[in-house]
């Protein structure tokens, strides 16, 4: 049946006598086999080399702290109501006087968890998040043995003061343009305050 | 009866009786590639009768996506055919553009082109080289599929995951491509030729393979068509029917390519047409990057497309609509629309209604595996049990496919 002027029947099922003595094509498929022999392997010894991920690879996530080392995530709860598998919970709290140094905003995630046999890793928590809180890493979770190790809390998601998590590269050069903006950053009056603080007790 | 007769079969007036074995063939049977169970009744190597059973993999997707704003419908479709998820990602997201009647910018759906033919080489690749796997070359399976692990890199690089990629967005692309991108794509269509030519050589004139594969499992174009078979497996039996020309979406108008047929309809009729496929996809991703348009790469659909990051951190208003789009809050027009692309496997269908909530009313997918998957055991009937094998991996069904 033709609907189209544009079909092609692609497919020959006479044999001709070259083909019939199939001898011709043994050969052909040894050669090509011999000469893959040669060539540079494609596979990597998995656990000694490691494939490297693009740099927006959706990975294991991280809940990222501001340049002063302040919790970002103000537990708007964004990312729980944008995650399609429901993997995401939290619990707010308020900030309290002399905790600014750890939470940037009035309010903070007390608890945050993100169950990761649940999490199928869409990214749709970090296109969510309006406070650069919640970002993807290229880091892989790790395996283990009991389901309630892959319920991880803030103390596995948060990066740490010290060993901080670079996600520049996720970004978009609008957003890293914008970020570098004097005057322009989240709560600019807040690290005013801060840094002026700092300067006044030295 | 009483005890000592139990233990003695009663001599029948036929002694030699026909007796058919019963094989459960799958649900996890290594040879099936994926979830499926057939209840074959055996006259010794020849099947007598076959009762598939459909409902392995059932993941209510149809049900979940009503309770899921448009957004997060994406992610279900990943699941679907996951060997060639971006098709239906964008499946979905122009059934949703169809409905609230979005214009796409050219350059857009371009790159939509071409992500859809490479998702369409990759689920081809995963086709044949597994038909060349299960009649027992394995060599080509090896070589091709490095380049199915190129395509899932160039994935890996727009949307940062490799099978489930959950990749464009309703409206457009979210970002524009970056530089290893665009590198990636030049390089598998300089690439890809030679391989497949290699594999071609292994297997498409080799009479050993011709031998086993040729009135292998046939359908006829008629009985074809009764099931309703769409895509590869349809024009295998003769019947140039694919959406892509029938009714173009996402600018394929613009691409001039042609539609391999087979005769028969059997296996290698199968074969051969997707191997041509691959070529014809290869030529739209060349006719697209050599036509490429400039322009933006999504469409200004301020209720549904998120703002940039940089005006959220900043202004009220795109805060305000980040939120509304995020938490599925814009208005939806109601009504009930039918979208269909060409999937890796036929005529993929998103058929939506509408009730101006948050969630779709009614969301039903058209898979094609589930159509090929009820033809299959009158295919099988009366052939070997290696032949059913054969048939169901060239006909790539795909149980993720099956859930209905």
């Amino acid at each position: 049946m033709q609907l189209t002027t544009r079909s092609k029947v692609v497919s020959n099922k006479q044999l001709s006598f070259a083909e019939r003595i199939y001898l011709p094509a043994l050969l052909k498929g040894m050669f090509i086999t011999l000469s893959h022999l040669f060539k540079k392997k494609v596979t990597i010894l998995y656990p000694e080399v490691k494939r490297e991920h693009a740099p927006v690879y959706r990975g294991q996530h991280v809940l990222k702290r501001d340049e002063n080392g302040a919790e970002r995530c103000t537990s708007c709860g964004m990312c729980a109501v944008a995650c399609p598998a429901e993997a995401i919970t939290m619990e707010s709290g308020e900030r309290k006087k002399g905790e600014e140094h750890l939470y940037r905003e009035e309010k903070y995630a007390a608890k945050y968890e993100i169950n990761m046999l649940r999490c199928i890793f869409c990214g749709l928590c970090e296109e969510a998040c309006p406070k650069e809180a919640i970002f993807l890493t290229d880091r892989i979770v790790p395996t283990e043995f009991e389901r309630e190790d892959f319920i991880y809390g803030k103390d596995k998601l948060v990066e740490l003061v010290d060993k901080r998590v670079d996600v520049s590269k996720r970004q978009t050069p609008e957003v890293l343009a914008f970020k570098k903006l004097e005057g322009m950053r989240h709560n600019v009056l807040y690290t005013k305050k801060l840094t002026t603080k700092s300067e006044s007790k030295s | 009866m009483s005890k000592k007769s139990s233990h003695i079969i009663p001599p029948s007036i036929n002694s030699i009786e026909k007796e058919y074995s019963t094989l459960n063939l799958g649900p996890t049977h290594p040879a099936t590639h994926g979830i499926f169970q057939n209840v074959l009744q055996m006259d010794g190597e020849i099947i007598h009768d076959a009762i598939p059973t459909i409902g392995y993999i059932h993941r209510a997707f149809e049900k979940l996506a009503e309770r899921r704003p448009y957004a997060q419908i994406t992610p279900l479709t990943d699941r679907l055919n996951y060997c060639s998820a971006p098709i239906n990602n964008m499946g979905w997201h122009m059934t949703v553009e169809k409905l609230i009647k979005a214009e796409i910018p050219k350059r857009a759906e371009y790159m939509r082109v071409i992500i859809m033919e490479l998702a369409r080489i990759a689920d081809h690749i995963i086709c044949n080289t597994i038909i060349g796997q299960d009649t027992g070359a394995t060599t080509g399976f090896l070589y091709l599929f490095q380049y199915r692990e190129k395509i899932y890199d160039i994935f890996e690089s727009i949307c940062g995951a490799r099978l489930t990629t959950n990749i464009c967005r309703i409206g457009g692309f979210d970002k524009e491509w970056g530089k290893v991108t665009w590198d990636r794509i030049h390089q598998f269509v300089a690439d890809f030729p030679k391989a497949l030519d290699e594999f071609n050589n292994l297997l498409e004139r080799n009479r050993i393979f011709m031998d086993r594969t040729i009135n292998c499992g046939p359908i006829t174009a008629e009985k074809a068509l009764e099931y309703s078979f769409t895509g590869p497996n349809l024009r295998a039996a003769g019947v140039d029917y694919d959406v892509r020309v029938a009714t173009p979406y996402s600018s394929y108008s613009d691409f001039e390519f042609i539609i391999p047929v087979g005769t028969s309809g059997d296996t290698y009729d199968r074969f051969m047409v997707r191997n041509e496929e691959m070529k014809q996809s290869l030529s739209i991703i060349k006719q697209a990057l050599k036509n490429m348009p400039d322009g933006k790469t999504h469409a200004d659909l301020p209720d549904f497309f998120l703002p940039p990051k940089e005006k959220v951190y900043s202004e009220m208003e795109a805060l305000i609509y980040h939120f509304k789009i995020v938490m599925g809050e814009t208005d939806i027009p109601k009504g009930e629309v039918y979208h269909s692309v060409e999937g890796g496997n036929g005529e993929l269908g998103f058929y939506l209604i509408s009730d101006g909530g948050r969630t779709p009313y009614r969301l039903h997918f058209r898979r094609p595996c589930f159509i090929y998957y009820q033809a299959y055991p009158e295919m099988i009937k009366g052939t070997m049990l290696s032949d059913a094998i054969i048939t169901m991996s060239s006909m790539n069904v795909i149980a993720g496919e099956l859930d209905a």
